[in-house]
């Protein structure tokens, strides 16, 4: 299946769920995470959902995988590090959308 | 059980959002018990049978009151997972698990 | 359930019983581990000795095995690239059988020092270092590794100079992530097992740093 989104591309974490979300219980995005700016660092392929799958339904369709990039003094307040330390996550393609150059 | 899409579970704990964990890293480790093992060993059999996803494993500990949550061990976390999605399935019987323990301790 | 509260048929239900001295065998969580064995036997679901041998096959698994690939990366130009690209099989070259992890290798360089976390959980790559440690799984690390990672890790007796960048993963999805420590200098010419030796488990999470 195609990939949304190329390494390199500014991606957001959607902060409410996506309609496909709506109701399911096992959500695999940290809320530190939502509604954040970030970059895709790698493309994972393609994995069954993980919202599917952790009430007994098959994870269909498959959602792909992305390891996105954030800058730490982005996510925290007060940060105490260097600007450039980051943090990955893994965040399935639902829930991002595309940053579009302003 | 009703799901508030606002409600953070206590399980998403990055960040230390709840300012409850913010002492030192505990560095001491112990060897896991034969009974940890078991829960580990069951677990890792259901999961290759597909008897219960990760995914399972994991919705049944997030359904944990926040006091068990804090409360229990990790294994415990998971023999609780475990026999929940089991008596989700049929495969275990409501009511089993609590007889099946009150047999065993009749026999300590 | 014919036998069951039968106080002299102790040993009908135990089909490995532990030692008598096992100081946890008699406790609430043994026998609320022992209650699901027993009822996913006789459901059928789990043979009589199935989890015996699978206890055996995790106990199998230890940090050695992930030192060994390291060794052999830090040893080998040619097996480091593979084990960056294509890492289930270049474990496989040394016998290692992830039994269907997706393994992700990432590198510590003079410009990253990487470290694992799971917030959500404990996800950890235990087809390869086996189970993880007490303290990977605690609250307090998975609260403040990704806020606080440089605490954390003085914590652990490890300093990142500012001009390295610390780059926390969160692993909260399907991968499972190997740290590949940097060789320490003052190790030119060691064998392969000599080196294995001095990557301990924490520095294959991030924790620590391999040193001569």
């Amino acid at each position: 299946m195609g990939a949304r989104f190329r390494p390199g591309d500014r991606v957001r974490v959607v902060a409410a769920r996506p309609a496909i979300s709506v109701g399911r219980a096992h959500i695999r995005t940290p809320h530190y995470v939502r509604g954040q700016d970030g970059m895709v660092a790698e493309v994972m392929g393609p994995f069954r959902n993980p919202e599917g799958l952790a009430t007994g339904g098959d994870g269909l369709p498959m959602q792909v995988l992305y390891r996105v990039r954030f800058p730490q003094a982005q996510l925290w307040q007060g940060y105490e590090g260097p600007a450039k330390d980051t943090l990955e996550v893994e965040i399935y393609e639902h829930w991002l959308e595309p940053i579009h150059a302003a | 059980m009703s799901e508030n899409p606002e409600r953070r579970g206590m399980h998403d704990m990055g960040g230390d959002p709840d300012h409850r964990w913010s002492g030192p890293v505990p560095r001491a480790e112990h060897v896991l018990a034969p009974w940890e093992k078991e829960v580990d060993a069951i677990r890792t059999l259901l999961g290759r049978k597909g008897l219960q996803t990760a995914d399972e494993l994991r919705l049944g500990i997030e359904k944990l009151s926040g006091e068990d949550y804090a409360r229990l061990s990790y294994y415990e976390r998971w023999t609780r997972s475990v026999v929940h999605t089991m008596e989700l399935k049929g495969i275990i019987a409501p009511g089993a698990f609590a007889a099946k323990v009150a047999a065993l301790k009749g026999q300590r | 359930m014919p036998h069951d509260g039968h106080d002299h048929d102790h040993g009908h239900d135990h089909d490995h019983a532990p030692p008598p001295d096992d100081p946890s065998f008699s406790s609430d969580q043994a026998i609320a581990a022992r209650a699901l064995r027993l009822l996913l036997e006789e459901a059928g679901i789990l043979a009589p000795g199935e989890v015996a041998r699978q206890i055996d096959r995790m106990d199998g698994i230890q940090p050695s095995m992930g030192a060994a690939v390291v060794a052999r990366a830090w040893a080998d130009p040619a097996f480091h690239d593979r084990l960056i690209a294509t890492p289930v099989a270049a474990c496989s070259e040394l016998g290692v059988d992830l039994q269907g992890t997706h393994l992700h290798v990432v590198e510590n360089t003079a410009s990253v020092h990487n470290v694992i976390v799971c917030t959500l959980c404990s996800c950890y790559p235990k087809m390869l270092l086996g189970i993880p440690p007490d303290w990977y799984k605690s609250y307090e690390y998975r609260s403040r590794a990704v806020i606080e990672p440089r605490a954390v890790l003085a914590e652990f007796g490890v300093a990142v100079p500012e001009e390295i960048e610390v780059r926390v993963h969160d692993s909260t999805a399907d991968l499972r992530y190997l740290v590949l420590p940097a060789r320490p200098a003052g190790t030119e010419g060691w064998s392969e097992e000599k080196l294995a030796a001095i990557v301990t488990r924490d520095a294959m999470i991030g924790t620590a740093i391999p040193s001569a």
